[in-house]
């Protein structure tokens, strides 16, 4: 069983590669089946492995192949190996199969895009490096998955690459992850040069052995790490290249910007959370990162116009949960809050996909409006999304998770309340500005005509992943609910047991989880399903509409970057143009063309004159010979 | 036979060979100009023979066939593309060929 592992990153490269050296001459129904069938092959031969690992796991909890030894050096002897344990399962099971739903769907989408082909060889290629992300057994072969989902991601944002708004947003996203990219590396070699191995598993008995609690160099490696994390899954202060990243095709941003690509931060973390344990310090900072980001994405969240920025936003927000409860050491309510935000994010992504395509590519909510009757499966899929993303109650995933988070919060960050009190008030804005959009895009007038009909390849994936987004929460359900902990004794081997409140403190956490979510969608429903004429004027006083704007441009970001970073290094471009280094070698480059000139005369093309100063150059060299 | 003196005998040769290289750089006409380079040729010649004289050797005169037999190639050569420059530019006119000018 463990050796057939390595075919479930291979399949997809396998189909990259060949849907790269066939550039495109393939017919567009056998590139979707190469595409798609390897991914649903690799998702076929993961779910055999969970299987066979949950049926009987293996000694250790954990599986270990080892595929070839990249290089031999003195001293440093990296392997491309795999490492499969309950946390990587996880991983590689959403990765798989959430990601052959989306690329059916892609399927359907992408119908008729000159770049058929080349979009599938970018999807496979990026399946394949988020699995060697997930699965490598060292930090070193995790890079190459890391680096490599940041080019897929790179490639596909500039998908449409003729539109240069497109390739803006595209560099800017390559541009802004590799800030957080640097701060990995350095990462890697700091670890590499204190405990000599980048192994996962050595590498972290080695940390926690050489390395008391609160060391310096722990906090350090620990402080890298987090600032690659950021980069990666769009935190504060590297949070703003993922709205610009919605730029890409629908599919993209349902797969790799947020069920994905985006939470290899959170795995990061979780992967090195021995390290991170021994840095009290920066643990905190993770939580206040976490909750900074998912406070700020929430209000910016509310004041969008176009709906995949609202997901986007909305995405950032929900990372910053998973971060806030990896600050709180709450390491397998993270994952738990991942699986479950792949399945709602991923529905969420698709169903606005579904309207869009069905609406000539309309992305602002204003001009949409009463699609609920018109468009029934899109209006179920995102509702179920929606509800799940706002956790409502009982019914859906979205509840268990998040309020196992604000739970672990509670009683983990006990000593900082501002954490727990940045989950809630974020939990009701998230109702709020979800069901904002519900209200806006499926009830009221209708703005945009719809056209076209439901495929089954775009129905199956919202229908399943609607299935997963409601029920997918029951492997794990609060005391309270049955107290199923499916999900925690599944990641027992990997994570210690996360502190969660009983008794009193339980039931009320659990009626403030409950009173928060539903006022946040009675609230947006009074708010936005009927304006009242009230609320519409104080939206238009000049001090709100100020706000507002501040809350659309994502707090201002963008326009601090600019200022801070972007502007300063185009002056310093500007001043460099002239530099030193440079006018030594311009020089030498016009004394050469002032040399040309002066030869250039002196070809006349006039046989005499050549004889002329050949005597005469005769002469003198005579001359010198003979008199000297 | 009474000897020429070897100064005179250089001073001709020099003479003769200045008398070709100005007609060289002078003279615009192809068939001109390799006339004037003959004339360089012999000067050259001759000055070999008068040096072999005065020392007594045959290689001077061993050089004079060298010279000849260069000359007679050059002839040959320079001719032909003589009667070729005739045939492209119409004229014998050294400074119309000056398609290769910088």
């Amino acid at each position: 069983m463990a050796q057939t592992i390595w075919l479930i990153p291979a399949l997809p490269l396998v189909a990259a590669a060949v849907l790269m050296l066939t550039g495109g001459r393939l017919a567009s129904r056998s590139v979707a089946v190469v595409g798609v069938g390897a991914v649903g092959l690799s998702a076929c031969i993961a779910t055999i492995i969970a299987i066979g690992f949950m049926r009987a796991a293996p000694a250790g909890d954990a599986l270990s192949v080892t595929l070839w030894h990249w290089m031999t050096i003195e001293g440093f002897a990296p392997t491309a190996g795999l490492y499969l344990d309950p946390l990587s399962l996880v991983m590689m099971l959403v990765v798989t199969i959430v990601g052959f739903f989306i690329l059916l769907y892609a399927s359907a989408f992408m119908e008729g895009d000159e770049g058929y082909s080349r979009f599938f060889a970018y999807m496979n290629l990026f399946v394949a490096a988020m699995l060697v992300l997930v699965l490598a057994d060292d930090l070193l072969f995790l890079y190459v998955g890391w680096e490599g989902v940041g080019l897929c991601s790179y490639l596909l944002i500039g998908f449409w690459y003729r539109d240069a708004a497109n390739g803006l947003a595209a560099r800017k996203a390559f541009i802004v992850t590799r800030v957080g990219d640097t701060g990995l590396m350095l990462g890697l070699f700091l670890l590499f040069t204190q405990l000599h191995t980048l192994q996962i598993q050595p590498l972290m008995q080695a940390a926690a052995q050489t390395w008391p609690q609160g060391s310096s160099f722990a906090s350090l490696a620990a402080l890298l790490l987090l600032i690659g994390a950021c980069g990666k899954s769009a935190q504060i202060p590297l949070q703003t290249w993922l709205p610009d990243a919605m730029a890409g095709p629908t599919p993209v941003s349902a797969l790799i910007h947020a069920a994905t690509m985006v939470t290899a931060g959170v795995y990061l973390i979780a992967r090195t959370h021995v390290l991170f344990a021994l840095a009290p310090a920066v643990l905190l900072a993770v939580a206040a990162i976490g909750a900074a980001t998912l406070l700020i994405a929430a209000f910016a969240a509310l004041n969008q116009h176009d709906i995949k920025r609202i997901l986007a936003y909305s995405t950032i927000s929900q990372i910053g949960y998973m971060f806030l409860a990896l600050g709180v050491g709450a390491w397998s309510a993270a994952i738990f809050h991942f699986m479950i935000h792949a399945f709602f994010k991923a529905l969420l992504f698709l169903s606005a996909g579904a309207i869009t395509m069905r609406l000539h590519h309309e992305h602002d909510i204003f001009r949409m409006g009463g699609l609920a009757n018109r468009l029934p499966v899109a209006f179920w899929s995102f509702l179920i999304g929606s509800a799940s993303l706002a956790a409502l109650p009982i019914i859906t995933a979205g509840f268990y998770s998040k309020e196992m988070i604000l739970s672990a919060v509670w009683t983990g960050g006990g000593q900082v309340p501002v954490l727990w009190a940045a989950g809630v008030i974020t939990a009701f804005v998230t109702a709020l500005y979800i069901f904002r959009a519900v209200f806006i895009v499926f009830f009221g007038e209708a703005h945009t005509e719809v056209t076209g009909r439901d495929l089954v390849r775009i129905v199956l994936p919202l229908v399943v992943l609607s299935v997963l987004a409601l029920v997918g929460g029951f492997v794990e359900t609060p005391g309270l609910f049955g107290g199923v902990t499916l999900f925690t004794r599944f990641l027992a081997s990997v994570f210690p047991p996360t502190p969660l409140p009983n008794g009193q403190a339980e039931g009320l956490l659990l009626a403030v989880a409950v009173l928060i979510s539903l006022s946040g969608i009675v609230l947006a429903w009074r708010l936005y399903s009927r304006p009242a004429p009230q609320f519409l004027a104080w939206t238009r006083q000049p001090a709100i509409i100020a706000w507002r704007h501040f809350f659309l441009s994502g707090w201002g970001f963008d326009w601090l970057y600019d200022r801070l970073f972007v502007q300063p290094f185009l002056a310093l471009v500007q001043f460099n143009r002239l530099d030193a280094v440079d006018s030594f070698y311009t020089g030498l480059a016009i004394l050469a063309r002032w040399l040309h000139r002066l030869l250039h005369d002196s070809q006349t093309g006039r046989i005499r004159w050549y004889a002329g100063c050949l005597a005469a150059g005769s002469i003198v060299t005579l001359a010198v010979a003979v008199l000297r | 036979m009474a000897s020429v003196p070897l100064q005179q005998a250089m001073i001709l040769a020099i003479l003769l060979f200045a008398l070709g290289l100005a007609g060289v750089i002078m003279r615009r006409n192809f068939v001109f100009m390799l006339m004037s380079i003959e004339i360089m040729l012999n000067a050259t010649g001759l000055a070999f023979i008068i040096a072999g004289s005065r020392w007594g050797q045959a290689d001077g005169q061993v050089m004079f066939l060298f010279i000849l037999t260069l000359a007679a190639a050059e002839v040959a050569v320079g001719l032909a593309l003589i009667i070729r420059l005739r045939h492209r530019l119409d004229t014998l006119d050294s400074d119309a060929a000056n398609l290769l000018q910088g």
